[in-house]
This record gives C-alpha cells, structure tokens and sequence, in this order.
C-alpha cells in the first residue's frame, strides 16, 4: 500500500486528464481517486462527489488531495470534516498546481513516501 | 420569540431562486458566473427536502438546511452557506432574543471567517453579514435598521478590492461590482425582515 492520491477539480475533464497522467506515471500502484463538475455535471465541485473519491483511493497511509480553485479548496476541506476522526487525521490538501502536483505526488507516494513527503513534494511546485 | 421557521426558510428560499439571475450577472461581472444557479439549485434542495428538514427540532432543522447546501451548491458557497446554517442550527435557543440572534450570527461569522480564510473588508459576504451581526448585538436594533444596514452594507462592496475568492485575481479590476455573495446575504436578510414583520 502506498498514499493515495485525489485529484479534485471544477471540470471533469481536467479531473480525468490529471488521473490519466498520473496513471502513465505509477500504473494502478498508487490509490487514485478523482472529480470534477458540481452536482449537476457543469463547472464546479461537489462534496458528495469529494467525499466518493476519497473513498475510492483510501489508504491507511493517507490520502493527498490535489485541488485547482477556491472552491475546490473550500469543499474538499467541508468534505474532509464530515470523516470520521480516524480518516480525517490521515487527510492533507496540497498548495500546489492540480496536474503538476498530482503527477509529483503519485510519483513520491509510488517510491514509498509518507504523507507527509508526498505533500512536501508536490508543494515544491509552489512559490515559497 | 418564536420563530416561524418554515416561512421563513420559504421566504428566503423564493427570494433567492428569483434572484439567480442578478447573482449570476454580479458574478460574471467579477467571479466565474455561477452564484446564482449554484444557490438556486442549493434552495431548490431545500425545499425538495422540506418535509424532512421540518420533521426535525428547529436546531436541528437549520443544520440539515445547512448539509443540504453543502451536498447541492457545488461551489464555495456551499460550505459557506452551509457553515451558517448550520452555525445558526446550532447556536439559536428555542425562543431567541434579538440579542440571541445576535450571539448566533456572530458565531456564524467567525465560523465563516475560518472557512473562506477571510474577513471582513475582504469584498465577501461577511461584509454583510459581520456589521448585521454586530448591530443586532448592541441591542438597538429594529427590524427597519436592520434591513437598511443589510442594503447599505452589501451597497459598501462595490468600491472594495476583492482579497478572497475568484474575484481576487481580477485585483483592481474588481472594485466597482457589488460583490454577489454580500448582495445574496442580503437578500436573505431581507427576506427574514420582512417576514418578521408579517409581509412575507
């Protein structure tokens, strides 16, 4: 097992886009989860759809979460709240670009990082 | 007093799908054009869920609005909409005092700063929200000061500079809009307004 990775954006194409790039990267060796699109399907997020995700890369090594804006941000952190205490602790939101960083993170959890390396990388991509 | 909660979630409910227009015109303006239809779809949920929102105790009535709009806006308005909701679930005594919906929309407004990482004078909807709170509070408040600051307050965003949200990345370019999350809370503050004072 290694830490999963959830890519979270406003459009499911760029959601499916970054998972496919990750894929390249690491296989199916790493937990992916991804979402894009309100609860309509148009642009936008989705806490059930988050939280879906979340359950789809789960991985007691945690999960990293890959987010593009505002509003992804502020759901993932809504959806991340409405875990159990066990899972939320073992949860963390990267600053960092959505593709970029998704890619960086699957290729550290993939080496074997921790949550807290594989937050650490893809927050290397981000103006200090 | 007690307050008659299933008119007012109606009232403010109707308000804010007819006015998904104007919101999503604001937001275009200075965000990505969505605010509107994003809270439509949030009341529109609502009121599709009213029978078991209201089989509940009205604390637990105003969370389950709350969850209900973070589950069906699909945009930051959600947890922020639902974070007051359910604030106000929370912290609203049974039969509350002016000064006790004070105390529960200050609350509110610190849970909401902690959410949006923002505050007030930021061009958001605590710009309404916040002085709202506080005049309720002082305990000179009439339900005419109350809507007058609402209308004035949301009116003070348009020469603000957006700090929080999409709109910040326009920077200067913002001032001048009136922001759409201060001009939907005031809608809903109306909207309580005028259904306390029986004109729903």
């Amino acid at each position: 097992m290694t830490v999963g990775i959830v890519i979270v954006s406003h459009s499911p194409d760029v959601a499916k886009g970054a998972a496919d790039m990750v894929r390249q990267m690491v296989g199916n060796e790493v937990p992916l989860g991804f979402c894009g699109g309100n609860p309509d399907g148009g642009l936008g997020t989705s806490v059930e759809k988050i939280l879906a995700a979340i359950d789809a890369a789960w991985s007691e090594d945690g999960i990293a979460i890959l987010v593009d804006l505002g509003g992804a941000e502020t759901n993932s952190e809504m959806a991340i709240e409405m875990l159990p205490e066990e899972r939320r602790q073992k949860i963390v939101i990267c600053n960092a670009p959505v593709v970029e960083g998704a890619v960086m993170a699957a290729t550290e959890a993939w080496g074997g990082g921790s949550l807290a390396d594989v937050k650490r990388t893809a927050e290397e991509l981000s103006p200090q | 007093m007690a307050l008659p909660l299933e008119t007012l979630l109606d009232t403010v409910s109707a308000r804010i799908i007819s006015a998904a227009d104007e919101l999503t015109a604001l937001d275009s303006a200075i965000g990505d054009a969505d605010h509107g239809l994003n809270m439509k779809r949030g009341f529109e949920a609502v009121q599709a869920d009213k029978a078991g929102i209201f089989a509940k105790p009205p604390g637990e009535a105003l969370k389950a609005v709350g969850m209900t709009l973070v589950m069906k806006v699909g945009g930051a308005s959600g947890p922020l909409y639902g974070t007051l909701f359910m604030t106000l679930g929370k912290e609203l005594p049974e039969n509350p005092s002016v000064a006790d919906l004070g105390r529960a929309l200050q609350a509110s407004v610190t849970a909401l700063k902690a959410r949006g990482k923002a505050d007030i004078g930021n061009k958001t909807m605590l710009d309404v929200l916040g002085p709202v709170a506080a005049h309720l509070e002082s305990g000179s408040a009439s339900i005419e000061s109350v809507r007058a600051l609402a209308t004035e307050s949301a009116k003070a965003t348009i020469p603000m500079k957006a700090i929080r949200g999409r709109a910040s990345f326009l920077g200067d370019r913002s001032i001048g809009h009136m922001d759409p999350g201060a001009r939907s809370s005031e809608i809903m503050i109306t909207a309580v307004c005028d259904v306390l004072e029986g004109k729903p």
